[in-house]
């Protein structure tokens, strides 16, 4: 019998320890934070192959007559338009138009596979049983799933494993190999695959791949790397509170056909194209970490930073932060009791290893 | 395990303190401090000529993960500071007790080192902690 309370493995914690890796509890999993230095991690990511267990995930495939419709009621973006093995980013919304989760679904020849966070498992599952339609079904699939991404991940897999990623697996689409699910997606702005498969072919590929040279990467490499890129962290830059008008991902809402009543449509709808407040970036050149949290003012009203780091690429603090529409420019940003100033750009700030912000 | 020298004095805010021949004193922070922090990413000295106080902040220390207070271990004046850092942060994480140090005191009272904790004391600290 499991105790509720103690943190979970991933049938690769083994293998984490024998890497080096420094657990941490995240989400009631215990993972690596780091494996020695998450800066070295990043740069492998951006410069050859790097790895990630991110089985803590989770995987719920959808089956069913109304399957289709009961995506399409669920999730802000439309599944509809994905051919078989196509893939889209979209968001769960609740009646009131905040953010439950952000997710991946992928269009399998009979049913959908959505991939969402760790910690929101319980909450969709259960919004999932709330919403179910009568001819449905859905479970969590117990897979393995690693992410290995950078110029060289492609090449690395290939090299032990020919034809693990064909040459025209186009990005958000996946292919099968064997048992092995591989999607042509990721957290970090650089090329690679998301593989979900059996735990004990999950654990050969790990080893396979470490002994390829691909360096195993934890959650803080993770998270410099995706906010490099722009991308969102649920809790963080998405929530129940906030509108995802506000929150960078407009792009997201598929509107067409006007007569699709997705859940949270009517909430957003009136501030379509006139959201007051955007989901923005922002640098900082002198000394220091922007931090969430932090207070920022500008000429246009305050807003606060939602996620903010060190850019190991950029050599300088980067921030993701929520501020009126209209700023822009030069802001100051308070940092422990100083008031600095950051300026304010449009993400992401690097792509595929270049800097896109100067 | 983290590493702890026996002829280094410490402070439970995880600084060592290390009496040179000259009778001035270098100031750090400790193994188990840098390996907590993560990869440093900037350190911010004091200034040559600033006095310290014990127990007092006298800079910062910030990693990817969080900004940390450098506290004085004893009270001085500072005659050396450790711009290395400036470019290479990543000396702290390093070689957090050679090329990681972070400035050198002109003591006001050799006592005070005296009150320091010894390496045996410091473990201890640190494993109180962790529990």
């Amino acid at each position: 019998m499991s105790n509720e309370s103690a943190p979970q493995k991933t049938p690769l914690y083994d293998e984490h320890l024998t890497a080096g890796g420094r657990m941490v509890d995240f989400a009631g999993w215990l993972m690596p934070v780091n494996y020695g230095s998450q800066i070295e991690e990043h740069s492998a990511v951006r410069t050859a192959a790097g790895m990630f267990d991110v089985s803590h995930m989770t995987i719920i495939d959808v089956h069913g007559d109304d399957a289709e419709a009961f995506l399409r009621r669920l999730v802000a973006n439309d599944v509809a338009k994905l051919s078989t093995w196509g893939a889209l980013y979209g968001a769960l919304l609740n009646e009131s138009g905040g953010v439950l989760d952000d997710l991946i679904v992928y269009a399998l020849p009979e049913g959908y596979r959505c991939v969402v966070n760790a910690s929101t498992r319980a909450k969709v599952l259960n919004w999932f049983e709330q919403h179910k339609m009568p001819a449905m079904t859905f479970a969590q699939q117990p897979l393995v799933m690693i992410a290995v991404q950078g110029p060289e991940a492609i090449n690395r897999l290939n090299a032990c494993y020919p034809g693990s990623v064909p040459a025209d697996l186009a990005p958000f689409n996946a292919a099968m190999f064997g048992q092995w699910m591989v999607g042509r997606t990721g957290y970090t702005g650089e090329d690679g695959v998301e593989i979900m498969l059996p735990a004990a072919q999950g654990i050969s590929l790990w080893q396979d791949l470490r002994a390829a040279g691909v360096q195993p990467a934890g959650l803080g490499a993770r998270d410099t790397l995706r906010l490099e890129a722009g991308l969102n962290l649920y809790g963080q830059d998405l929530d129940e509170q906030t509108s995802p008008l506000a929150s960078n991902i407009a792009w997201t809402i598929a509107w067409s056909p006007d007569d699709r009543d997705f859940i949270g449509r009517r909430a957003i709808e009136p501030e379509r194209g006139q959201c007051p407040m955007k989901l923005t970036g922002l640098i900082m050149k002198d000394k220091g970490v922007l931090r969430h949290g932090q207070v920022v003012t500008t000429s246009a009203g305050n807003g606060i930073i939602t996620s903010g780091t060190f850019s190991p690429t950029l050599g300088f603090s980067i921030a993701l932060a929520r501020l009126p529409k209209a700023a822009n420019g030069f802001c100051e940003v308070d940092i422990r009791g100083k008031t600095k100033a950051a300026e304010i750009v449009k993400p992401p700030f690097v792509r595929h290893g270049k800097n896109l912000v100067g | 395990m983290s590493e702890v020298p026996a002829e280094y004095k410490y402070v439970a805010t995880h600084e060592w303190a290390r009496l040179e021949e000259d009778g001035s004193v270098t100031v750090g922070i400790t193994d188990h401090a840098q390996n907590a922090l993560g990869d440093v990413v900037y350190v911010e000295l004091p200034e040559v000529g600033q006095q310290i106080n014990a127990a007092e902040e006298a800079g910062v220390v910030e990693s990817v993960k969080a900004a940390s207070d450098i506290y004085g271990p004893i009270t001085g004046t500072v005659i050396a500071i450790n711009s290395v850092l400036d470019d290479e942060p990543e000396k702290v994480n390093q070689d957090p007790y050679g090329e990681g140090w972070f400035f050198k005191l002109e003591p006001d009272d050799l006592g005070e080192l005296e009150e320091l904790l010894d390496a045996e004391a410091y473990t201890e600290v640190c494993d109180e902690e962790e529990h």
